[in-house]
């Protein structure tokens, strides 16, 4: 077992992670920059170096600087939280070059799942089905009508080169596709200075579900079950519970089964998640994987009872994953808002000094956060503040859990998404679980309606 | 490493202090202004008692926190800032555990014990610290049995290279930023240093 650990992380997973190592009796060592001197994170750590001014580039993803912190402080391996360095296949290699084990993936692996469209071919080859789409860029209108329908209406056109919505048309029927096609190809051109375009079964109402796994360094791999995290805004998870309304046991036991075949087959190691999106008839498409450990996974700790912070330590340390996991029993119902600092109307960020800081609290209640009441919110990094886990014996019992504890989580001095949550948690459609990554737009306009 | 026991730093002086002109209170032989600025010192570093005596005169500032486990910010010992200590401060040396199984790994941060603070220093606007741009290994000379580049005496000029930082096997010169003479180094050959740790205070060329 490691001796111990340097967090390549701030924030409230950096804490986490100081969590776990102290119950596994593992010494920390967090790094900082200059905006975090006065962090949990630090003053919860064994140890702490200062790595850089405040801007992320010259210190959280300062590669020599956190190789370097590990080197003055001789730990033996490094956990790299999400964001940040956690998926660097470059920070991995180096950390292996250095002789500190990395808790994550091997570099190899990150490199295929960091590229979204090998990691699909990757995927598909083992056996998962991916979104229906073109087979590359369509050479010309002929082979996008050809390749619509083979896919199958409605389809999307996209641009090869960019995303956020531009160069994307939506197509119904074959009728449209020829218009649709040369207006997006001038869009492309336009926004991105390539007009390839390429082709994707359009899926009108998706929700956004994933799996939790873990493997050991013995080539085995399990999945800790789902987590829906439909509730977004322009692709931000704010809200994630577990399990998801859209599984039953035997789907769950027959995609479960699917996705640890695949991983096992390329050999994963530690943690990861693997995305899905489910559309109207319940078929399922791989879209990608997170070789990481995520921000909502205490989603799946709350039902599982498994602390997947430990974990990862523990199959990084080689340590087989009978041992770590055991026989999974999830139970209950677990949802997860993640509180920014930001407008709860405007989504403006809204950094600055709390004044008060009352968490809630009572039964099936969890907190995972670095801030504290005098704590500033840096506009350094990003607005999360808190994430609040409930726990119950069913969804129903957690949605009144998540009312009553966003009620009396009380944060001032900055602007909170409580606000944000609140309606949504009050809104008939989520009671009733009709989720779909679109939830967000539909609210939206609700709201824009009652102003 | 800091420890986590509350910080006490007494000190004593044996000149006086002139006082300041009186604003809502008026202590004779107290300087308010310097009294606040050791406050905002204390507040900052979670000290939580400062006791100051010259001659008749003794006052002790004692925050209200409490809690014994309100320690300071893990990274850098506190240094006393408006008063050098005649003696040597009134807290346990930082724990200097070497591991047994390499020379060069250390449990903790080196000891508190220059001869005198950086933050003193960076508060005379006659002096400037040199501080580490990188993380990693300070080395005073060029190589084990060579001499340091630079001695407190010396004259500096602006790029000249005073220290060695070793971070991941490459040896990194590091300039100095301005031209002075060397009046302090803070710290001592193969110690690790973080990003910002003050390494030398130079007094600028032209200043007295």
């Amino acid at each position: 077992m490691f001796r111990k650990i340097l967090i390549a992380n701030r924030g409230e997973i950096a804490l986490r992670v100081i969590c776990a190592c102290k119950e596994l009796g593992i010494k920390t060592v967090a790094v900082y920059s200059e905006a975090d001197r006065n962090s949990l994170h630090v003053r919860f750590a064994d140890e702490a170096v200062c790595i850089g001014p405040p801007r992320s580039s010259e210190s959280y993803l300062n590669i020599p600087h956190v190789i370097s912190a590990a080197e003055i402080t001789n730990v033996d391996a490094i956990h790299p939280g999400y964001g940040f360095l956690s998926e660097n296949a470059n920070f991995a290699e180096v950390c292996e070059a250095s002789h500190i084990a990395f808790i994550g993936p091997s570099p190899d692996i990150l490199r295929l799942m960091g590229e979204k469209e090998q990691a699909r071919s990757a995927m598909l080859a083992a056996g998962l089905p991916i979104v229906p789409g073109s087979d590359g860029i369509l050479a010309d209108e002929a082979a996008a009508l050809s390749e619509a329908q083979r896919i199958g209406y409605p389809v999307i056109i996209k641009a090869s080169a960019g995303g956020g919505g531009r160069g994307m048309r939506v197509v119904r029927d074959k009728d449209e596709l020829p218009a649709h096609y040369a207006t997006a190809r001038a869009e492309a051109q336009q926004a991105f200075g390539v007009p390839d375009v390429y082709l994707e079964r359009f899926i009108e109402r998706p929700r956004h579900i994933e799996f939790q796994v873990m493997g050991d360094r013995h080539g085995r791999v399990m999945h800790l079950g789902e987590r829906e995290c439909s509730i977004q805004r322009r692709h931000q998870k704010l809200i994630e519970e577990s399990p998801s309304t859209a599984l039953n046991p035997e789907r769950r036991a027959e995609l479960g089964a699917q996705v640890v075949r695949a991983l096992e087959g390329i050999g994963y190691c530690g943690a990861g998640t693997m995305e899905f999106l489910m559309d109207e008839n319940g078929a399922f498409f791989f879209i990608e994987m997170n070789a990481r450990i995520q921000v909502e996974h205490p989603v799946t700790e709350m039902v599982t009872n498994v602390d997947l912070i430990k974990s990862q330590v523990r199959v990084a340390a080689g340590e087989h994953l009978e041992n770590v996991v055991g026989k999974l029993e999830a139970r209950g119902h677990s949802i997860e808002c993640r509180i920014n600092a930001e407008d709860p109307e405007t989504f403006a960020p809204s950094p600055g000094r709390i004044t008060v800081f009352q968490q809630p609290g009572g039964t099936g209640i969890r907190v995972d956060t670095a801030v504290y009441a005098d704590a500033v919110i840096p506009p350094y990094y990003d607005s999360l503040v808190a994430k609040l886990i409930v726990r119950g014996r069913d969804r129903g019992e957690a949605i009144a859990r998540m009312r009553r504890a966003l009620e009396m989580f009380v944060i001032e001095g900055i602007k909170t998404s409580i606000p944000l949550h609140r309606k949504i948690l009050a809104e008939p459609d989520f009671e009733a679980g009709r989720l779909d990554t679109h939830f967000m737009d539909r609210y939206a306009v609700v709201t824009a309606g009652h102003r | 490493m800091t420890q986590k026991n509350p910080k006490k730093t007494s000190a004593r002086e044996n000149t006086g202090k002139k006082s300041s002109e009186s604003k809502a209170l008026a202590v004779p032989g107290v300087d308010l202004r310097q009294l606040e600025q050791v406050l905002e010192f204390m507040s900052q570093n979670s000290l939580e008692e400062f006791e100051y005596a010259n001659g008749d005169l003794r006052i002790r500032l004692k925050r209200a926190l409490g809690d014994p486990n309100s320690a300071a910010p893990r990274a850098l010992p506190p240094r006393p800032e408006i008063v050098v200590p005649r003696e040597a401060p009134d807290q346990a040396p930082a724990p200097w555990a070497q591991d047994s199984s390499d020379e060069r790994s250390k449990e903790a941060r080196r000891s508190p014990d220059p001869p005198s603070a950086p933050e003193a220093d960076e508060a005379n606007a006659d002096l400037h610290v040199i501080k580490s741009p990188i993380v990693g290994t300070y080395y005073a000379s060029p190589s084990p049995d060579a001499s340091a580049f630079v001695k407190v005496g010396d004259d500096v000029s602006i790029g000249q290279v005073v220290c060695i930082i070793e971070a991941m096997k490459l040896m990194n010169e590091i300039e100095a930023d301005v031209g002075g003479q060397v009046v302090r180094v803070f710290i001592e050959n193969g110690e690790p240093v973080e990003y910002g740790e003050p390494l030398f205070s130079l007094r600028l060329a032209g200043k007295k």
